[in-house]
Formats: structure tokens, sequence, C-alpha cells
């Protein structure tokens, strides 16, 4: 089978990972070495593809053959698909190739579980290791460590990766149960927690000593399928928010469950996948983290959904009167961040701005606030914005009408200010 | 007062001459331009002589009232912003009158222009980085692109550290200059007019498997091609590998049948007119 084949396949058996960002790493240019990985490039999208999503990394599979079975994966033993596996050569050379003509920013490689979960972190090993010590590749690196995996082998890893993620895919343990039977909570947690441990380690001794390993040093990150299973989205966010603060993960990636598969604990293969929810829960995420959000500030037992129609925030301003209107010129950092229509940008703008004089509603859109949505929470120099006048009935109309067109929705990427 | 205009030698530092004359006669240009055809008929004009001298002390007389300023001045000249000169004139005197309070405010009308400006600028810099395709021409590797603004300044840093040890060239064809790096040594050159050549048998294969992994990684029931081109304009597609026709992937002297470029399962880019792609180099400046 020749390479072009291969990555056809492997590819086509990779993408319904979330995952592609370059965020975090810090590589500067090395002499002798191939490439950089500096503050500069995160972010940096190298395309996108035809679904709107980002492409950042060769995101690709060492081999799609699995003695797993989870139900809701194209690459279940019990599928019928062709299969092939990357020697460690073709795919430092495919990397190395790709990353020169500047078609991505690093590679991404995660696995089918063949044999063993030890043998193919082995496999991976190989190929990272080729690539970083013989094709001295200074690029970017995401591994996924496979659950089951014994720790010496992620060590090994981790000192390869930029970033290693695990992916707990099934946001409940009923749902692991059920449909992905050869994984266990605690064989997903196990190398998350390795992985936090080694990686504050390794921080600690690179103040101590420059030329310390590096663990990771991009973190971790992990992705949760939405709508295979019926956990809710207060359930799916309170798991995020401990992953923030007990994991210290970088990211969690949310993506929509696309049916590969007819089964009777699955959605029927004609379910659309919902991409409104997992848009919607990827701005509750940039709340918790950017926003100073807690989870049960959003949602709780009696609301345990968002409402599909408006962005989180601003249905917490709606179902909050009593925090409104804001005054611009004088609300800290904080208060000027719940503002629907203000983002990190717009808010610091207004703080600089200020301080040279009352700004007054007009001057507001060139700071980067957006108007149709802030207008009916602030104030400036205690005057609202021009010819305003609602009621908290038509609010609600209103801010519906103000979200953007639904082919728009995507996965923020880090550049966007959610305002 | 008379109406006076301006005719400098499009140089940054021919501007910052243009703002000694103006203070040395006493009198606000009308306009600013760097082409005499473009001057209206009516109008009187003064040629402007770049002198190093004069242009030195203006710039360390805003450098001395804010160098945030001067950052963003430097900036702004490479900017697409329409009457850029004049703007980048007023924000001056303004600076040189009133001290360089206004700057913090970021709505003030007269900085406001420029920086929307400097933020076109610098965020078609920000995408480019990732947009640029290089094709492996012989030990060099080249690129081309095609900008609305100047940003070969602003990428260099960046191609320069990914690629220290090699040797390319990016061409901007929209304003006919190329960035060249070799042995360490960058610099950046007016450049007429250029041919890349064909792609070599390893060279069109690698655009082939790119093309292949970029039609196979999109997902069919997310499929969002409104999205796409909000994330990624169409005027950037013409010199991006994906979306190439079939020529761009047969190697140079080759009858062979290439395999169809497009993925059998996948989404296959939709191609942009022929005769725009990049193509190789004939000879390197
Ligand atoms: S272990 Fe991974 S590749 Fe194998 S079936 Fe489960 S999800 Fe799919």
């Amino acid at each position: 089978m020749d390479v072009l084949e291969k990555l056809t396949i492997l590819t086509d058996a990779a993408k319904y990972d979330a995952a592609c960002t370059s965020s975090g790493g810090n590589r500067t240019a090395k002499k002798g070495m191939i490439g950089n990985t500096s503050s500069s490039v995160a972010g940096c999208c190298h395309s996108f593809s035809a679904d709107g999503r980002c492409v950042t990394l060769l995101k690709v599979l060492m081999t799609n053959r699995c003695i797993y079975d989870c139900k809701y994966c194209v690459n279940r033993r019990s599928n019928d698909t062709p299969r092939a596996a990357f020697t460690p050569e073709e795919l430092a050379d495919l990397t190395i190739g790709f990353y020169r003509r500047n078609y991505i920013e690093g590679l991404f490689l995660s696995s089918g579980v063949f044999r063993s979960p030890d043998y193919t972190t082995e496999l991976m090993i190989r190929a990272l290791r080729l690539l970083r010590e013989e094709y001295r590749f200074n690029g970017y690196i995401h591994a996924k460590a496979i659950p089951g995996t014994a720790p010496e082998l992620v060590e090994q890893l981790g000192l390869l990766a930029d970033r290693l993620s695990v992916n707990i895919e099934l946001p409940s343990e009923a749902g692991l149960r059920i449909l992905a039977p050869d994984k266990t909570k605690e064989a997903i947690l196990a190398p998350m927690r390795q992985i936090r441990t080694r990686n504050l380690q390794s921080k600690e001794e690179l103040i101590k000593y420059r030329h310390a390993p590096r663990f990771a040093p991009a973190g971790q990150s992990t992705q949760l399928i939405v709508g295979a299973t019926s956990d809710s989205d207060f359930h799916i966010l309170r798991l995020t928010q401990a992953l923030y603060q007990q994991y210290r993960l970088k990211r969690v990636f949310y993506s929509a469950y696309v049916p590969v598969v007819e089964h009777a604990l699955l959605p029927a293969k004609t379910v659309k996948p919902p991409l409104l929810r997992e848009h919607r829960l990827y701005q509750a995420d940039w709340l918790l983290r950017f926003y100073g959000f807690r989870t049960e500030e959003l949602l709780d037992e009696h609301h345990p959904d968002f409402d599909i129609r408006l962005d989180p925030k601003c249905s917490w301003a709606v179902a909050h009167p009593e925090f409104f209107p804001v005054e611009v010129n004088t609300a800290d950092y904080e208060a000027l961040l719940r503002v629907p229509g203000i983002g990190v940008t717009s808010a610091r703008r207004i703080l600089s701005a200020r301080r040279t004089g009352s700004l007054r509603p007009e001057q507001l859109p060139r700071l980067g606030v957006v108007m149709k949505r802030a207008q009916y929470f602030l104030t400036a120099s205690g005057k609202l914005p021009e010819g305003l006048r609602f009621t908290q009935d038509g609010l609600l109309r209103r801010l519906i009408a103000a979200e953007r067109p639904a082919p728009d929705f995507q996965q923020l990427s880090l550049f966007d200010a959610m305002a | 007062m008379t109406e006076m205009i301006y005719l400098y030698d499009g140089s940054f530092q021919g501007f910052l001459c243009c703002v000694f004359d103006s203070y040395a006669y006493k009198e606000v240009p009308t306009a600013i331009c760097c082409d005499e055809d473009s001057v209206p008929a009516l109008f009187d004009t003064r040629g402007i002589v770049t002198d190093q001298g004069h242009a030195e002390r203006v710039y360390r007389k805003i450098v001395k009232c804010s160098p945030y300023a001067a950052s963003l001045l430097q900036k702004c000249f490479l900017t697409c912003l329409p009457q850029r000169e004049m703007r980048m004139y007023h924000l001056v005197s303004k600076l040189l009158k009133q001290g360089s309070g206004f700057l913090r405010d970021p709505s003030d009308e007269t900085l406001y222009p420029v920086l929307r400006a400097v933020r076109h600028l610098e965020g078609e810099a920000h995408l480019l980085k990732g947009f640029v395709r290089f094709s492996q021409l012989g030990d060099v590797l080249g690129g081309e692109i095609r900008p609305k603004n100047r940003v070969l300044p602003l990428l260099r840093h960046h191609f320069c550290a990914r690629y220290a040890g090699d040797r390319f060239f990016l061409y901007d064809r929209t304003h006919r200059e190329v960035l060249f790096y070799t042995s360490g040594q960058a610099c950046i050159r007016p450049l007429d007019d250029f041919q890349m050549a064909q792609p070599d048998a390893t060279e069109a294969h690698y655009r082939l498997l790119w093309k292949r992994f970029y039609d196979t990684i999109a997902i069919r029931e997310r499929y969002n091609p409104r999205c796409r081109q909000t994330q990624m304009p169409k005027r950037y597609w013409s010199t991006m590998t994906e979306f190439q026709d079939a020529t761009y992937f047969t190697p140079q002297s080759s009858c062979a049948a290439v395999p169809d470029p497009g993925a059998p399962a996948g989404i296959s880019a939709p191609e942009t007119p022929s005769g725009f792609g990049p193509s190789a180099p004939a000879s390197i400046p």
C-alpha cells in the first residue's frame, strides 16, 4: 500500500478528534533543528477544512487497527473498514515534508490500540523519537496517551511531545460501561494524573536547572463527545470545571457526535450531529476560562441544558436583571466582562480609554463593543444608547434576533473575542 | 490658505520629510502623494526631497513623544489605508501639539482609523503565517502571496526563525516585492516580475499528499462552506495548494498519469481558476 493510500485511510480515521491547536508550545528556533514553536504562532491555522474547522496539525493515526470495540467509533474491531499502519519513517517523512512547505504547524498523533496499549505506544514513541532525534524536528507534537499504557511509556511519550491528551470521550461512567466496555474510568484517569504530576515537576525542575528535560510543556487536554449519551450540559460543564481545576487541563474539546454506526444504544444514523449544542458548550467553556464564570452560575439542576437560541452569557444576563445596567465609566474589569457584547479586548480598551475622559455611548463601537447585544445592559456617563426603549419581554426576542445566523457556528478559535 | 499637494518618493523617510517641510513652510498639505499622475491638475504641488537628516530629526522627535506612536506609524505606512499619508500626518501633528495622552483612547478620531488599518495589517500577516505555501525548488523554498497590505516586514522574523538553516524566498505579487533569506541574512527588495517553474516529481507528490489530506479531514456531516469562507476569505485561496487544479499536481516533463488529486470519500476543495496558481521560479533575484 503506498503512502497516499495510507494517508487517506489514517486521516479519515482520525478526523473525528476535535483537538487541533498548537497553543502553549514554546520551542524557539535552535541551530541544526527544523522549525520553531513560538507563542507568535499560537492559534495559527494553516487552512480551514470544508466543515469550517481550523487545520493546524497533521492529524493522523499511527494505525487504525484496534483490538477494542468502542461502539461509537469507526475504528472499532467489529467494523468492516480498510485498515492501514504507517511505518515510523513514513510518518516522519510526511511530517517534515508538510512542515517545510508550511502546510502544518506540527503533528497530532493518535492511534487505534494495536495488539496492546503498550505495543501501540512503543510504535508511537519510535516514530516521535525518529522525528525529534534523526530528523531534528523542533515543531509542535501532540500525542495521544492510550488508557492502560505503562507509566514508563507515558513518561517517554511526554518527553517527546509538547502536549499529551487522554480522551475521556463519554462524560459519565455509565456511558463508558455500555459504549466502551474495554475502557474504565480508572484507566483513563491514571495517565491524566501522571501527566499532571510530571508536568508540574518538570516545571519546578526547569526553574532550578535550565536544561532539565521538559515533560509535555504545553500541558494536557481531553475530548468529550456530546450527544452520544443523555448526559446534560450541566453534567458536562461540571466535569469540565473539575478537569480544569483538579487536573490542570489546558483545554477540554467537545465533539458533536456524528452517528457512524447503527447501534441500539446510540442515536440513529439519521440524527444530525448536535453542532449548535457543541457551540454553546464551547462558549460556556470560554466563560469558565477567561470570564470568571462558574458552572453553577450558568446552569443548575432545574436548568440543566443551555437555551439553544441564545449564547450562555446573554442567557445569564437576561436572568440577572439586578446586575445591570453596568456603567462603563466606573465598572471594574470583572463587571465589564459580564456585559454581553463586551469581550476581553474591548474591556481592556474601555479601561484604557476612560482614563482620558468620560466615555460617551457613540465611542463604544470604536472600542470594539458589539452594540446590538451590549446596548441593553450598559450606560455610558449615565446615558443609555440613543433611542433605546425595551421591555424585559422584548429583550429576549431582540437578543435572539441578534444571534449570528446558523451556518456560522464554529469551534471558537483562540483569537475569537467572545463578545 | 492655498491648497498644496506634497509629492514625495514613497519611502517612510520621504514621508517624515513631508512632516519636516510642512513645519518649515508653516503649511498643512491638502494631500500627500507619491505618484504625480494621481494629483488633480488644478492644485499646486510641492516636491519633497528626501533628506536623511531631516527624516531622522522628525523620527527622533516622535519617539521622544511616544515610542508607541513611532511603531504605529511605521506599521501604518505598510497598510492599504486610503490616504494613509494624510492620516499619519494628522496623527503626528496632533502628537506634537497635544502630547501623547490621546493615544490611550483607541476611539480617538485621529487615532482610530490608523489603529484599524494597523489591525487589518496585523490580522492579514497573522493569517498568512498559516496560509503561505512553500514549494521545494532545488535547494530553495519558494512561495508567493497576494496580500492587500505590505506584510513582508511582519512575516520576516517568523519565517526566518522557522527556516533558520534554509534558503527561501517569498514573493508579494501585489506590491512586487520579495523577501529573500539565505544563511542568516534576510532582505526585502522590489522585484517587478517573476515566474515560477514547474514542480519536480517529489514536490508534485507532496502537493498531492497535502491535497488528499485536506479533502479527507473534513467531516461530511458538518459540511459548512460558509464558515470556511469567513475564516479563510476566498482571496487567499489562489495561492494555496489545496485549491489548485490538476495541472498543479503534475510534475515537470512528465506525461505519466497522475492520480486524481481529490479524495474518493472526502470533500474535494473547489478549484480556483488556473493561471493564477503560484508557479515555481525561473531565477532567484
Ligand atoms: S480504542 Fe480508540 S480506536 Fe479503538 S475502538 Fe475505542 S475509540 Fe476507537
